[in-house]
């Protein structure tokens, strides 16, 4: 049987809005995937850990505190720090368009803006998991 | 039948005429651009009367308050326009707060930065990069002293987001307005202070629920003696909806929650209507209009109803269901952003026909970032066309006998009790968050939703329907990157002139009397004044009271 694509979604810094992560986080169980939720409050480092420790495919990050580009880069640091820069690192929340390519420079994938449909990120995230095992 | 009605009526216009006296109505006559005169209150005639009216609709600033709990509403005074802003340092806050304030607006509510929200200070390795960001930061008492300088605490009420340390930022407050020469008896404001809803929606609690529902009650019973005119408490719906709950749940898990409220404080030897006229409410405005109207007047009825069946309470005030409103955040788009300002201005018309005492209007970029000085003013512009051209406001609950609204307003409540039923048989609202109940109820909601807009059974206006290309907005308010930095360089600054002895000293108290029953507050007040951090305070508290880790 194929191994189902394992998704970490996390909040990193001290954002308490969780609607959109958990809304993904649903979203992405119901396209077959299976999905580890962090829950609140976790540092870089905990993030890191937890996407080694669970063997995941891809991470997934949510901010709509406007820490993300102090924060996120940083899950990309501790994931290499870790040798596991592999793992593939996207992002969303209320992010502004003028802060994308500076994440993306970063080493983050994707960034999904708000009104992004949720198939438009199962797709990406399939997306990216097959490219990695053709490589 | 008619009899019980006639003295409602000779009731209301009794006490009609004892508002005007103390605030004379807002013009001398009301008429609208035809010339023919606005009545206060439209009522039914004589000859419609049933009891179902008298029972469940009634008269304004009558039991249960359906049609509003003051007799004459916005005919005396407007809501008050209290836009919510913070960010970055406490000197740029206090900027923004002059702004508003000469541009019209009647009271400030602080936005804190997640740090103080948390009880971390800014030189916490756990505020790296929230520092300033989606309010401003307040470490000391000597960033409270700047954020209101220059603000006659006497004359502006304050409101303050603020739940897990609400004590200590209401410690702040009330020091300095006694440096202000302002008494604490004097000081108007409300602290949210609703912690049940961190742990259900919005995610910034500290302790588990046992230690911060004492928290609460130490605040309710201190300033019943001590700071009377302040609202100790701002149960809040808005987060629960904002988190994707439907109107029903939003107001039966925030009345659940204000029951726990009740019962807490009861239980620690209140009596009912020694703190319940304090208590304040705080709702969300979405868009489907009617149903927004409906529930505000749905909520009322229910809590009057509690308050004076269930608990008993004597004095008019505990019936009273006063409310904040914020239009809603989650219904804002990134795409088209002006849109925005349509479905702000049609939501807060929902609230001011709810009947709301104060109100919030969200600005139109706040998908993509915090606003800026001109989104926040055509924020507030939009209340005062709603105030000043509407006309909306000239007679009380305009929407009052519609067969439609009337109805509704009966089912919401209907539903509410049905979930009120429900939270009791599981032992009340503590016992249910602990459960994961609410969260569960929520959670399902928003995700049905998302699918509805992503199958377009629900439209968007301009983002899963009459879409365009658009440009990358530029125009945004972006928060200095340098000010963590400088707020981090300003604690250690206060740490070090500060009377460390008398510091540790006060700390060391407030650590004693948490082992205790005591009440916390003076020993809080204590440690502000000797300014200790927001943090350190917290600090001494989580480590005799534990922290909640979550679900």
């Amino acid at each position: 049987m194929e191994r189902k694509i394992r998704v970490l979604i996390a909040k990193p810094g001290l954002d308490g809005h969780d609607r959109g992560a958990l809304v993904i986080a649903q979203a992405l169980r119901d396209h077959g995937m299976e999905v580890i939720y962090t829950g609140l409050r976790q540092s870089p480092a905990q993030i890191a850990q937890a996407a080694i420790q669970e063997d995941v495919d891809v991470v997934g990050l949510s901010s709509l505190s406007g820490g993300h580009k102090t924060l996120f880069p940083k899950v990309v640091e501790a994931l290499k720090e870790k040798g596991a820069e592999d793992i593939p690192v996207i992002g969303g929340g209320v992010i502004p368009d003028e802060d994308i390519d500076y994440l993306l420079e970063q080493g983050l994938q994707k960034i999904f803006t708000p009104g992004t449909p949720t198939t438009e990120t199962v797709d990406f995230i399939k997306s990216c998991v097959s490219g990695d095992s053709h490589e | 039948m008619t009899e019980h009605f006639n003295e409602q009526l000779n009731e209301w216009k009794k006490q009609v005429e004892k508002t005007n006296e103390r605030f004379p109505e807002r013009k001398e006559q009301f008429v609208n651009k035809s010339d023919i005169e606005i009545d206060p209150l439209y009522y039914p005639k004589e000859d419609q009367v049933d009891g179902e009216y008298s029972e469940k609709v009634g008269f304004p600033g009558q039991y249960p308050y359906t049609r509003g709990i003051q007799p004459s509403m916005y005919r005396n005074r407007f809501w008050t326009m209290r836009q919510y802003a913070g960010f970055g340092s406490a000197e740029e806050t206090n900027k923004r707060f002059r702004y508003l304030l000469e541009q019209g607006q009647t009271g400030l509510s602080v936005a804190f930065d997640l740090p103080t929200q948390i009880g971390y200070d800014s030189d916490d390795p756990m505020s790296e990069g929230e520092v300033g960001k989606v309010g401003v930061a307040i470490d000391s008492l000597e960033d409270m002293e700047t954020l209101l300088e220059g603000i006659p605490l006497d004359q502006v009420s304050t409101s303050m987001t603020i739940n897990a340390p609400a004590s200590v930022l209401l410690c702040m407050y009330i020091a300095v307005a006694e440096k202000q020469g302002v008494p604490k008896e004097k000081v108007t404001g409300t602290i949210q202070n609703d912690i049940l809803k961190e742990y259900i929606a919005r995610g910034t609690y500290i302790y588990p629920p046992k230690p911060s529902m004492r928290l609460i009650t130490n605040i309710f019973e201190y300033c019943a003696n001590e700071v009377p005119k302040f609202n100790t408490i701002s149960i809040s719906g808005y987060h629960i909806r904002e988190a994707g709950s439907t109107a029903v749940q939003e107001v039966a898990f925030t009345l659940a929650n204000g029951m726990a409220y009740v019962d807490a404080a009861i239980e620690s030897g209140l009596a009912v209507d020694q703190f319940a006229p304090r208590l304040a409410f705080f709702f969300n405005a979405h868009n489907n209009f009617f149903e927004e109207a409906a529930k505000f007047r749905a909520a009322r009825r229910i809590w009057a109803k509690m308050m004076k069946e269930k608990y008993q309470a004597q004095n008019e005030k505990s019936w009273r269901l006063r409310f904040h409103t914020q239009t809603g955040g989650s219904t804002l788009t990134a795409q088209q952003p002006d849109n925005n300002i349509v479905r702000v201005a049609l939501q807060a018309l929902s609230a001011v026909l709810g009947g709301t005492q104060s109100l919030h209007t969200n600005s139109r970029d706040e998908a993509l970032a915090l606003p800026t000085e001109e989104s926040a003013r055509i924020a507030l512009r939009t209340q005062q066309i709603i105030a000043h051209e509407s006309g909306v406001a000239d007679t009380v609950d305009p929407l009052a006998g519609s067969y439609y609204v009337e109805q509704m307003t009966d089912e919401i409540e209907k539903e509410v009790m049905e979930y009120l039923d429900r939270i009791e048989e599981m032992g009340g609202a503590v016992q249910a968050v602990e459960e994961g109940y609410m969260q569960r109820e929520i959670h399902q909601t928003a995700y049905e939703t998302q699918k509805k807009i992503e199958s377009q059974e629900e439209i968007i206006v301009g983002m899963n329907e009459f879409k365009i290309e658009e440009e990358v907005h530029e125009d945004l308010l972006r928060v200095d990157e340098q000010l963590e930095q400088r707020q981090v360089n300003q604690v250690q600054n206060i740490r070090g002139q500060r009377d460390q002895s008398q510091v540790d000293e006060q700390l060391n108290k407030l650590k004693q009397a948490a082992q205790t029953d005591e009440n916390l507050m003076p020993y809080i007040l204590d440690c502000v004044k000797s300014y200790a951090t927001v943090g350190e305070i917290c600090h001494v508290l989580r480590d005799e009271f534990g922290e909640y880790t979550g679900m």
